[in-house]
């Protein structure tokens, strides 16, 4: 009965969230640690912080830990399928009928009009993803060397996956992160070999 | 096989994808468009159906160009395709894995991922709004801006800009789209403008 409700649960988060994982992030605090108490708080920023840092839909990451951590790995199969389910249904009956439905000619005219809008509603969440980024130096060339590399490919037609810009800017960070730690590391053996000598030093005289 | 291709896409698209919401849509993007499944147009179309129904973003691309290309069946290996990766990644990390986030590592890889996707959110942005309102697709193309969307996209950018100034939080996605739709019949539709 549990796999039930769970599938219920979220077979409704997956219903009501508009614009993404994050609103859907709030209604899943409501339902399952305010309301059900399946989660607990500790529980929850961990599913947040797993949620927001693996590749894959914020929605779908959520439902499979919450799943997961209330019912195994068949909560996990319950919830995710859920989550699915509504979104599945609705633009599988809109693909049918979608085509057609632009063929009106005042609906092309509104899709002309939509078209600019999610090109502004592109550009607002990255400029958003953006200002929530430390603007460390590091940070600073991996976002200019991606955003005119991209430009500057798809203008001259060179194909060159996204894929690469992800993996390579990820490797990037990590070696910068070993260098560093290396470097400190090295600058604390050399302190401390200077502090033994220091006291050698202290104790002769 | 179709069935093997959407699949195998919407795998990659779910297994690299970082970021949430928009992270995936230049790779989705670039997929979509290299196979021919879509057109730069139906694409943007889309996204706006994609946002203004409930679900992720990525799940209902997956949905919808499955189900574009192979019906029902094509519709349901996209869809599983996108979502398995996320499935996987999660149960591993749920059940092995759980300090993983902890480590230094993982979050110095994490943190270079970071910018990378902002940037290629907003290059994305800038690739579409070249071709879509100055008909640049490549460096020789000739540009023929237009007008009426360079008019809708200033108007969408000073709402939004006079919103958050005043309430101090951004405004409703799915109320732009509808205003920007507003727009579009008034621009596009009544004869005064042709």
């Amino acid at each position: 009965m549990k796999y039930l409700k769970l599938f219920l649960v979220m077979l409704k988060i997956g219903l009501f969230t508009f614009g993404g994982g994050y609103a859907m992030i709030a209604l899943i605090q409501s339902e399952l640690v305010s309301k059900r108490k399946w989660l607990n708080d500790g529980e929850f920023a961990d599913m947040v912080a797993i949620a927001e840092s693996t590749p894959g839909p914020v929605a779908i990451n959520a439902a499979t830990y919450v799943g997961y951590k209330t019912g195994g790995f068949l909560g996990a199969l319950v919830a995710t399928v859920g989550v699915v389910l509504p979104s599945f249904a609705i633009i599988f009956l809109i693909s049918l009928f979608f085509n057609e439905f632009l063929t009106i000619r005042w609906v092309a005219a509104a899709f002309s009009g939509i078209r600019v809008c999610v090109v502004f509603l592109i550009f607002s969440a990255g400029a958003k993803m953006f200002s929530g980024i430390k603007k460390s130096p590091l940070n600073l060339v991996i976002f200019g060397a991606t955003f005119a590399c991209m430009l500057l490919f798809s203008l001259f037609s060179v194909n060159f996956s996204s894929v690469f810009y992800i993996l390579a800017s990820g490797a990037l960070g990590l070696v910068f992160y070993l260098v560093c730690f290396t470097k400190d590391r090295l600058k604390k053996k050399r302190g401390e070999n200077k502090e033994d000598t220091d006291k050698k030093e202290g104790g002769e005289e | 096989m179709i069935y093997i291709e959407l699949f195998l896409t919407f795998l990659k698209i779910g297994a690299v994808s970082f970021g949430g919401g928009y992270g995936m849509i230049s790779l989705i993007r670039e997929e979509v468009l290299s196979y021919g499944w879509l057109t730069e147009g139906e694409l943007i179309n889309f996204i706006a159906v994609a946002e203004s129904t409930p679900g992720p973003v990525a799940v209902n691309m997956a949905t919808f160009v499955g189900s574009s290309q192979g019906g029902i069946l094509g519709a349901l290996t996209a869809t599983v395709g996108v979502v398995l990766p996320s499935f996987a990644i999660i149960l591993i990390i749920a059940a092995l894995l759980k300090n993983i986030l902890k480590y230094a590592g993982v979050q110095a890889f994490l943190g270079g991922l970071r910018p990378a996707v902002a940037a290629l959110i907003l290059s994305t942005a800038a690739i579409m709004f070249l071709s879509s309102l100055f008909g640049i697709t490549t460096a020789y193309s000739a540009p023929s801006p237009e007008w009426r969307g360079i008019i809708i996209f200033v108007i969408l950018a000073a709402i939004s800009a006079v919103y958050r100034l005043i309430r101090k939080k951004s405004f409703s996605p799915i109320a732009l789209i509808l205003i920007a739709g507003v727009c579009g019949v008034l621009f596009y539709y009544l004869p005064a403008w042709q």
